[in-house]
C-alpha cells in the first residue's frame, strides 16, 4: 500500500536549494493528517469487510453445531431403523420411513431428470446453432430455476394428484421434484460441455469420427466431472426441498412398499416442518434428528461436488 | 445412432424446459380461472381471507362459491414485499463486504477457504434455516434486539413498540442469510475479473486499497452486482418454508409496526392448501392457485429484469448455485 510517504523523504528534499526553508509538502501537517485519515479509512474498511464474513459464518456455525449436538445425542441404530409412531399429540419411534421415502423420491426424480437434463444439455452445447431457440430454452430453464418451489408443488398437486388421479404418492412427488431439479442438470451440463476445448472435437472429426461418436465417447467423458457436479448439486437441492412435496407426496408413517401411486410417502423435511411445531418432546427429537441428517447429507454432497470432483477435472 | 437422429432426440429432450414452463403456466391459468372471475380485481386490494365454509353456496357469474366468502392477497403481498425488502437491506451490504474481503483483503488461501464456507450456507435446506430461525434467531431478536430498537428508534412511528413477535424481523434476517451466498458469490466473481491494469493504475496514483476498491473495482463490477441483487430478491420473494416457520403467520391483519406478525404469498400457500380442501365449492383452492399465479408472475418478472441487467452470460439463477 501507499505507506512510507511520511517517513523517508529527507534525502531527496535536502539537496534542493538552500533558500527553500519551507517544509516539503509531504511533511505539512494537513497532508500528513489527510494521509493518516485515508489509511485509517482503509483499515476500517478492511475490518468491516471481515465483520461481514463473520456475520455470516457465526449463524452457519451455530446452526451446524446446534443440530450436530442434538442430533448425535439422538442418533442410534434404533432411531434410524424403526418407523415413526403416532402423528399429532404423541409421536415416538424412529425415522426409517422418512429416510427410505427420501431416498425413493430422490432416486425416482433423478431417474427422470438426469436423462432429460443431460441429453438436453448436450443439445445446447453440441447441436444447437446458438440461435433464438437455444436462447429461449436457456431463458425457460432460468425461469424454472427462479420459480418458487411451492408454486411447483401446487402444479404437481393439480396435475398428478388430482387430474391424473394418482393421489398422494411417490410418483406425484418424484415427478414434481424432477421438474424442480431439471434446470440445474440442464444448465450445468451445457456449461461443462462448453468448457471442453474445441481442439478435442476437431481431433475426433479429423480422425473420421461421426459427431455422435465424438460427443458420446470424447466430449461427454472430458466434461464428466462438471456434469457430475451439476447432478450432485441438483440432488442436494431436491433433498432439501419441502414445499413441492407437501401436497404431492404428503406423508406416511410406513416404509414405502414400492407402489408408485395411491400411497403417500414420508420424507425428512416434512418431519422438520411439522414435528417441530407439535407439542410433544418425542416429535421435537425427531425434528432435531431429521435436521441433523439433512444437514449432514446436504453438506457432504456439497463438499464432494465442490472439492472432490474438481480433482478429477481433466479440462 | 445417426447424427441427425441424435440432434432431433436431444432437441426434443431439451425442449422439456418449454414443456415444464407451459405446463406450469397452463395449469395455473386453468385452475385459477374461477377465482379470477369471482374475485375480480378486489383480490389484489382486499385484506380479508375468509373462505366462510359454514355459509351457504351461491352462484356468482355462473360459478359456485360460498356466499360472503372474501379472498384478498394484500396481507401476504405486503408481507412478501416487506420481508424481501428487509432481507435486501441486510444482505446487500453484508454480501458486498464479503465479496470485498474475499477479493481485495484476504490472502488467496484464506479467501478460497472462506468462500467455500460462505457457499456451504447456500446448500443448507431452507426448512433447516426455518427451524433454526424458530429456535434461535427469532427468540434472540425478540429478547435482545427488538426491545432496543423499539426504545431507541421510537421517534419513528413505524419502529415504536409494542414488540409483538419476531415475525417480520426474523423473516427478513433469515431471508438475508439465505440470499447472501447468491449475491456474494456472483459479486466476488465479477469483482475478481477487474483488469489488473486498472487496479495497478489506481494504486500507482497513490490510492489506498479501499479507494481502489471503491473507485475502480466496485464500478467495474456494478452491473453484475446489481444483477446478483435482483436474483437474490427473486429468491427471497419466492422462499417458502423458512418464512412459513418464522413469520408467525398473520392472516387478515395488516402490519402496523415493525414487530408485527407477517405472512408471505409462498408461506401462506404452503400452510393453507390442506384446509382449503374442506371448501365444498373448491373456491379456496382456486383462490390459492391465483396466489400461485401472482407469485409466478412476480418471480418471473424479477428474473427477467435480472437477465436484462446482466447480459454477460456468466450469471443465471441456475448457474449461481454451481459456480464455485
Amino acid at each position: 500500500m501507499s505507506s512510507g510517504e511520511t517517513s523517508g523523504g529527507s534525502g531527496v528534499g535536502g539537496n534542493v536549494s538552500s533558500e527553500a526553508r519551507v517544509a516539503p509538502i509531504w511533511k505539512e501537517k494537513a497532508v500528513i493528517a489527510n494521509h493518516r485519515k485515508r489509511i485509517f479509512f482503509d483499515n476500517v474498511a478492511g475490518v468491516l469487510a471481515f465483520a461481514c464474513v463473520f456475520a455470516v459464518l457465526v449463524p452457519l456455525a451455530d446452526m451446524v453445531f446446534m443440530f450436530a449436538y442434538r442430533g448425535i445425542q439422538l442418533l442410534s441404530i434404533e432411531s434410524l431403523t424403526t418407523i415413526t409412531i403416532g402423528s399429532s399429540s404423541f409421536v415416538s419411534g424412529g425415522l426409517a420411513n422418512a429416510i427410505v421415502g427420501t431416498f425413493l423420491l430422490i432416486a425416482l426424480a433423478a431417474a427422470v431428470t438426469i436423462p432429460l437434463g443431460l441429453i438436453g444439455g448436450i443439445y445446447m452445447a453440441e447441436f444447437s446453432n446458438d440461435g433464438r431457440l437455444s436462447e429461449a430454452l436457456r431463458f425457460a430453464a432460468d425461469v424454472l430455476a427462479g420459480n418458487s418451489s411451492i408454486v411447483l408443488g401446487y402444479v404437481g398437486y393439480l396435475v398428478f394428484v388430482l387430474y391424473f388421479g394418482w393421489g398422494y404418492s411417490a410418483a406425484a412427488g418424484a415427478l414434481t421434484l424432477s421438474i424442480l431439479m431439471f434446470p440445474y442438470v440442464f444448465r450445468t451440463t451445457e456449461l461443462a460441455l462448453r468448457k471442453v476445448p474445441q481442439s478435442i472435437r476437431e481431433a475426433a472429426i479429423a480422425l473420421g469420427s461421426t459427431k455422435s461418436t465424438m460427443v458420446n465417447r470424447l466430449v461427454v467423458r472430458f466434461a464428466m466431472p462438471g456434469i457430475l457436479t451439476g447432478i450432485l448439486l441438483a440432488v442436494g437441492i431436491g433433498l432439501s426441498e419441502t414445499a413441492p412435496l407437501l401436497y404431492t407426496a404428503s406423508f406416511s408413517n410406513y416404509i414405502p412398499t414400492g407402489a408408485l401411486t395411491h400411497q403417500p410417502v414420508g420424507y425428512l423435511t416434512y418431519v422438520v416442518y411439522v414435528y417441530s411445531q407439535l407439542p410433544s418432546s418425542g416429535a421435537h427429537d425427531l425434528a432435531y434428528l431429521a435436521s441433523f441428517l439433512l444437514i449432514t447429507m446436504v453438506l457432504t454432497i456439497n463438499v464432494v461436488a465442490r472439492l472432490g470432483l474438481r480433482r478429477f477435472s481433466k479440462v | 445412432m445417426g447424427d441427425r437422429a441424435y440432434k432431433v432426440v436431444s432437441a426434443l429432450l431439451g425442449s422439456s424446459a418449454f414443456i415444464f414452463l407451459f405446463l406450469i403456466l397452463g395449469v395455473l391459468l386453468i385452475f385459477s380461472y374461477p377465482s379470477l372471475i369471482v374475485n375480480g380485481i378486489g383480490f389484489f386490494t382486499r385484506v380479508t381471507w375468509n373462505p366462510n365454509i359454514s355459509g351457504s353456496v351461491t352462484v356468482i357469474h355462473g360459478i359456485r362459491a360460498m356466499s360472503n366468502a372474501s379472498y384478498g392477497m394484500l396481507v401476504f403481498f405486503l408481507g412478501t414485499l416487506l420481508s424481501s425488502g428487509l432481507a435486501l437491506l441486510i444482505a446487500v451490504p453484508i454480501s458486498l463486504g464479503i465479496a470485498v474481503f474475499l477479493t481485495e483483503v484476504a490472502p488467496r488461501r484464506v479467501s478460497f477457504g472462506l468462500s467455500f464456507f460462505v457457499e456451504l450456507l447456500a446448500g443448507i435446506p431452507s426448512i433447516v434455516f426455518g427451524f433454526w430461525g424458530f429456535l434461535v434467531l427469532g427468540p434472540f431478536l425478540k429478547v435482545y434486539i427488538e426491545p432496543g430498537m423499539a426504545t431507541y428508534l421510537s421517534f419513528i412511528p413505524y419502529f415504536r413498540g409494542p414488540v409483538l413477535s419476531y415475525g417480520l424481523p426474523a423473516s427478513g434476517v433469515i431471508l438475508a442469510l439465505m440470499i447472501v451466498p447468491i449475491i456474494a458469490s456472483i459479486s466476488r466473481d465479477a469483482m475478481s475479473q477487474t483488469p489488473l491494469e486498472l487496479k495497478e493504475a489506481a494504486m500507482a496514483l497513490g490510492t489506498t486499497r479501499w479507494e481502489t476498491t471503491r473507485r475502480v473495482v466496485l464500478p467495474y463490477a456494478r452491473t453484475a452486482i446489481l444483477g446478483s441483487v435482483v436474483l437474490g430478491l427473486g429468491r427471497a420473494l419466492g422462499e417458502t418454508m423458512a418464512v412459513a416457520m418464522v413469520s408467525q403467520s398473520a392472516v387478515n391483519l395488516l402490519p402496523t409496526n415493525f414487530y408485527y406478525p407477517i405472512n408471505s404469498l409462498a408461506a401462506f400457500m404452503a400452510q393453507t392448501l390442506d384446509s382449503a380442501f374442506t371448501d365444498p365449492t373448491s373456491m379456496e383452492v382456486y383462490a390459492l392457485v391465483e396466489l400461485a399465479l401472482v407469485l409466478l408472475a412476480i418471480t418471473t418478472t424479477v428474473n427477467i429484469i435480472a437477465r436484462l441487467m446482466v447480459r454477460q452470460g456468466f450469471i443465471s439463477s441456475a448457474e449461481h448455485v454451481v459456480q464455485v
